[in-house]
């Protein structure tokens, strides 16, 4: 895929060495082609993290099942989880970040292009060191030795005493890597947004998508650092003989479990925040309209980013807070509720009265806000902590995460991914088959995550290789685990239609959804300067006002 | 288990089983909350002794509240998306450009408040009455210890030490008499979680925690740890025995004697205290005081061995000791290497441990 | 063939602040939030070590190193101002006293811990004292220590007589680095010396 639109002579792409265009790659500092490889190092995992999760559905299918040990069971849950989040979630997400944000506050590349690169290096490295487990020391002979202590890593579960060997390094290493990379990303983004907007792009004038990516970069400095630090106190620990987390010396687990959700709990938010604001830039698009109220979006999401720092504990309702700390976090979890709230309701004031146009971007928007009110109604509940004594730790709190994770994220990068291929690669994709997806997707999530609630309801733990018969959870696990294979198919359509399109696809043009940001006003794929002449707005819709110069923005805004 | 069973805790119990019965005819409910129901032993909608109770009347309030929330969001998105879908003969005019309204921004900012502060008040106060109700004088003090991957049981007012198989006697409403259980680990986090009794609780190394149980009707109680604690976490089963109080008390008495012994098996017992079985297990009135191990005292007491993984039969039994990892793959339990005679003698030996 | 269509209006001034400073402050931040987790940990388990020598028996306040640090801030300021003013040769001077500053509080740290070691018998793994004692006053170390390493590579590039007036904004943000360090200084000698012992 080449950004050099512009053809010179002679300039014919296929006829590079193969070696010359890995090394352009490699090499690179345009923050659209460092998004790419983010993207696509996120697929790959997404795939990889996928089977993981296939195994374990396999695993549950039925009582007292033997497809695999429970050694490899609970190392499947832990790389499960921790590929996920830090090799998929974070990576696609700063991917995105890093090819829209110059381009819609109409910059030529990032602040810092080469931290920019240095940080998705950093972040690679981090996944392969994670995996490089699976065959690092105590190697192949039982399936390798990837870490089987959860992706939060309880104390003291991996003190040197139960977790012996390495297997809990590479976690340990590998994620404190990538973290490195990820607030590389944070302080790119910063920057950017806060020093390099096109004129007249005031705060309050630019994309939604830049003011929520500023949050979530904002929130990463503070967040990922906590994390970072009780990583390298449990290197300490491992390693130099120290007591941080030594129940034996004194120590606690529970300032383990303290950290750990510091950085736990607003990462999710950091996780759900660019998925919002995927939504607020297709959402108004497609239904032809501006975003409604948008600086009470704009106010929530900067409350949310607060707030949400402030709720850590409502993951340790059970450990035996007093019930002053628990009511107290009870009473901020509810309160996160409210700014999230207003921002589903600010969606659905956009569509109202607009012309909704179901192509396939909206219509996974459309299944997002529908899911992300059920995630956020399911996390209401597990905010009313004696609920919260009976839902913790069970699949009720699986399904919940999942819910908000797969039907709320993934669902707002699958249309951000219908949104914007036409602007990186030039060409249209099919849309019959990203409905197809859509169908597919939509029935296999919710045959999986509406009913693995019920288990949870009835007593069923999470993080367990096999369970009782007689306990009413064969029904319901074999549902669940049915959903999985639509859900599979869903994505390999998905990842079928963007690859027959980026080489068949009809082409796309500058704007193909008449849209109102700066990046539809350069060409699809953007020249590697992005924009011929550095733009200058007046509006938060500048190719509204082009298009409609009798009736621009500014004069309402 | 029918209906009229249930003896009431007060009058918000009663309400709550009436509210249930005209919400059975939703079929979701209706699969769950019908009391006794054979749907699931671990339902945390069919409690059956405070505090799970008092949470269930909390979780109803909360469902039904969100609920509401559901359907009208629910509703407007539906109405949404098909009044104001694109229309097939389109104009291609754009609609009109609303940019916001002040007066609808205050108002679902408030009434989200206002919801917030409803829920937060009866969630309060749920949290006060389990966290700080007061232990009465009659309360049976139990202190569990979590183990991987097994529960260890001491009443240190009776002079018992047990494993795995949790007995309590019920609690009369007329004089409460409720458990009330100091939870301790041994070595990494667990959590204590019977769902029909209450909400779990974690067992944490280096601190101590406190939960408490009240129940009203005898029966088996079904749960299992809930905090991920190692290879056999899944394995980790609960079982609580609400008993009568004679029944209880008779229990406890056989429970505080030390092992019996018996003439025929002294081959087995020479066979356990000569070799490493002694290093973790404890057999009161002998010489076995292991204690990383569950004690064995009355070992043939449990229907269960293994902390409820396999029923305690002599086969079981011997395949146990022959070789865990048939039966609980990961447990900390060695296979001990002895010889057929060896290992014969030493199953003779345990089931004489009533 | 360019799409873009760019409005081009007299140019509005952009008054947007600098990416150097900008950058520099959002890594403080979260090197902030790092320390502070040290810290947490550090107040959390004062005195909850079960054996072991105490803060009140081994700690004795690094007061005189401690003014080298605090001053090694006056001195990196004195030296950006100077650079700011066109010179050089001052900068210079002031920039390798920063240097030697710094590199004096370095073996106090050291010397400290030597005795800590050898004579007292704490070591990271004695109790939870040393654990938080040696990360916390060890993570700000090595932050001095990488602090250093910037500062000796402009003093290289200075010395080559490459390093010129217009440069002086690169050198200011480095000095905000330092002036960090110095400041995580302030709250860790609080911590550890005056309220933990």
């Amino acid at each position: 895929m080449s950004t050099d639109s512009i053809a010179l002579p002679g300039m014919n792409a296929g006829a590079r060495p193969f070696v010359d265009t890995l090394h352009t790659w490699v090499t690179t500092v345009d923050h659209k082609r460092l998004g790419i490889l983010y993207i696509v190092y996120a697929l790959i995992f997404l795939v990889i993290g996928g089977i993981e999760a296939l195994v374990m559905r396999i695993q549950l299918i039925a009582p007292h099942n033997n497809f695999v040990s429970p050694q490899v069971f609970n190392r499947m849950f832990t790389m499960h989880g921790t590929t996920m989040i830090f090799f998929v979630a974070m990576p696609v997400l700063f991917g995105f970040a890093n090819y829209l944000i110059p381009l819609m506050i109409g910059a030529r590349d990032m602040a810092f292009p080469r931290l920019n690169a240095f940080s998705f290096w950093l972040t690679a490295f981090g996944g392969l060191l994670l995996y490089f487990s699976l065959v690092g020391a105590n190697g192949l002979y039982g399936a390798g030795n990837a870490p089987d202590v959860g992706w939060f890593a309880y104390a003291p579960l991996t003190a040197q005493t139960f977790s012996p060997g390495h297997s809990t390094d590479f976690w340990t290493l590998g994620l404190l890597v990538s973290g490195f990379g990820s607030i590389g990303t944070a302080i790119n983004i910063v920057a950017t947004v806060v020093c390099m907007r096109c004129p007249g792009m005031a705060l309050g004038k630019m994309p939604l998508l830049a003011w929520l990516n500023l949050v979530m970069a904002g929130m990463v400095l503070f967040v990922v650092s906590p994390l970072t630090a009780a990583q390298l106190m449990l290197m300490v620990d491992r390693y130099l003989g120290g007591h941080f987390f030594d129940t034996q010396a004194g120590g606690s687990a529970v300032i383990w479990m303290h950290f750990f959700w510091i950085f736990g709990h607003p990462e999710v938010y950091i996780l759900v925040i660019p998925a919002f604001a995927f939504v607020s830039e297709i959402v108004p698009v497609f239904s032809r309209k501006p975003i409604f109220g948008y600086p009470v979006m704009v106010a929530a999401t900067v409350g949310i980013g607060f707030i949400s720092m402030s709720v850590w504990a409502h993951h340790m309702f059970t450990v035996g807070m007093s019930a002053n700390g628990n009511t107290f976090f009870a009473l901020t979890t509810m309160a996160v509720g409210v700014p999230t709230g207003i921002k589903i309701f600010n969606w659905l004031a956009t569509m109202w009265g607009g012309k909704i146009d179901l192509k396939a971007p909206m219509l996974f928007c459309i299944a997002f806000l529908f899911q992300f009110l059920i995630a956020g109604l399911t996390g209401i509940m597990l905010g009313a902590v004696p609920f919260d004594w009976q839902l913790a730790n069970s699949y009720f709190v699986v399904a919940h995460f999942h819910y908000v994770i797969v039907g709320g994220i993934l669902f707002a990068l699958f249309g951000a991914f219908y949104y914007w291929f036409p602007k990186m690669s030039g060409k249209m994709y099919s849309e019959p088959l990203a409905r197809l997806h859509f169908w597919l997707f939509l029935i296999g999530f919710h045959l999986t995550f509406d009913f693995m609630h019920i288990p949870g309801l009835l007593g069923m733990p999470r993080r367990i290789y096999t369970y009782e018969p007689g306990r009413g959870w064969e029904i319901w696990n074999l549902i669940v685990t049915i959903g999985v294979f639509f859900q599979a198919a869903g994505v390999l359509i998905f990842v079928a239609n963007l690859l027959w399109s980026y080489f068949k696809g009809k082409a796309a043009g500058a704007d193909p959804w008449d849209a109102w940001t700066l990046e539809w006003s350069t060409n699809s794929p953007p020249p590697a300067y992005n924009f011929a002449v550095i733009p200058t707005v007046r509006s938060r819709r500048p190719l509204w006002d082009l298009k409609h110069p009798d009736d621009p923005d500014w004069k309402y805004e | 288990m029918s209906n009229d069973r249930q003896t009431s805790t007060g009058a918000s119990r009663s309400n709550s089983r009436h509210l249930l019965r005209v919400l059975t005819a939703f079929v979701p409910l209706a699969a769950f909350g019908e009391p006794g129901a054979p749907l699931s032993p671990t339902n945390i909608f069919a409690p059956a002794s405070a505090p799970a109770n008092t949470i269930f009347d909390l979780s109803l309030f909360v469902l039904a509240i969100t609920g509401a929330i559901f359907a009208v969001v629910f509703g407007l998105l539906i109405y949404a998306v098909v009044q104001f879908r694109k229309k097939v003969d389109d104009d291609g005019h754009e609609p009109p450009q609303v940019y916001g309204s002040s007066q609808v921004e205050l108002a679902w900012t408030v009434i989200p408040v206002l919801i917030v502060v409803a829920l937060f008040m009866a969630t309060a106060r749920v949290i006060a009455s389990v966290q700080r109700a007061a232990q009465p004088a009659n309360a049976i003090e139990v202190v569990a210890i979590g183990h991987q991957f097994w529960w260890e049981y001491r009443y240190p007012a009776l002079n018992i030490v047990t494993a795995n198989e949790l007995h309590i006697p019920a609690s009369d409403p007329a004089h409460p008499g409720p458990t009330f259980l100091k939870l301790l680990s041994a070595d990494t986090d667990h959590s204590f979680w019977v769902p029909r009794l209450g909400g779990k609780t974690d067992l944490i190394p280096n601190r101590e925690n406190r939960m408490w149980i009240d129940p009203h009707e005898t029966g088996l109680y079904l749960g299992q740890c809930a905090q991920y604690c190692g290879t056999q976490h899944a394995k980790m089963l609960l079982r609580v025995y609400v008993q009568s109080r004679d029944d209880f008390d008779r229990w406890a008495q056989e429970q505080s004697q030390p092992a019996h012994t018996s003439e025929n098996t002294l081959e087995g017992k020479r066979v356990f205290e000569s070799t490493a079985c002694i290093n973790c297990h404890a057999i009161a009135g002998t010489v076995a005081n292991g204690h990383f191990g569950p004690d064995l005292t009355h070992l043939m007491s449990r229907d269960t061995i293994a902390s409820g993984v396999a029923p305690n039969t002599p086969d079981n039994l011997r395949l146990w000791i022959r070789d865990p990892d048939a039966i609980k793959p990961g447990s900390k339990m060695p296979a001990m290497g002895l010889s057929e005679q060896q290992l014969n003698a030493v199953t003779a030996y345990l089931l004489t441990l009533r | 063939m360019s799409t873009a269509t760019t409005i081009v209006e007299p140019e509005i001034k952009s008054d947007l602040p600098e990416r150097g400073r900008v950058g520099m402050l959002s890594l403080i931040a979260a090197e902030s939030a790092v320390f502070t987790i040290f810290v947490v940990a550090y107040i959390f388990y004062i005195g909850k070590s079960l054996s072991g020598p105490t803060p009140k028996d081994v700690l004795s306040a690094p007061i005189f190193y401690t003014i080298c640090l605090l001053s090694s801030s006056l001195t990196i300021h004195l030296a950006t101002r100077a650079l700011h003013l066109g010179n050089v040769r001052s900068f210079m001077i002031w920039w390798f006293l920063t240097i030697a500053l710094g590199a004096a509080f370095l073996y106090g740290t050291a010397s400290e811990w030597h005795r800590l070691i050898y004579e007292d018998g704490l070591t990271i793994s004695t109790n939870l004292f040393g654990t938080t004692y040696y990360s916390l006053v060890g993570l700000h170390g090595s932050h001095v220590i990488v602090g250093l390493l910037c500062l000796s590579t402009v003093m290289t590039f200075a010395l080559l007589g490459k390093l010129k007036p217009e440069h002086a904004y690169r050198v200011d943000v480095l000095s905000l680095y330092w002036h960090f360090v110095d400041a995580v200084w302030v709250v860790v000698f609080t911590v550890v010396y005056v309220i933990g012992r």
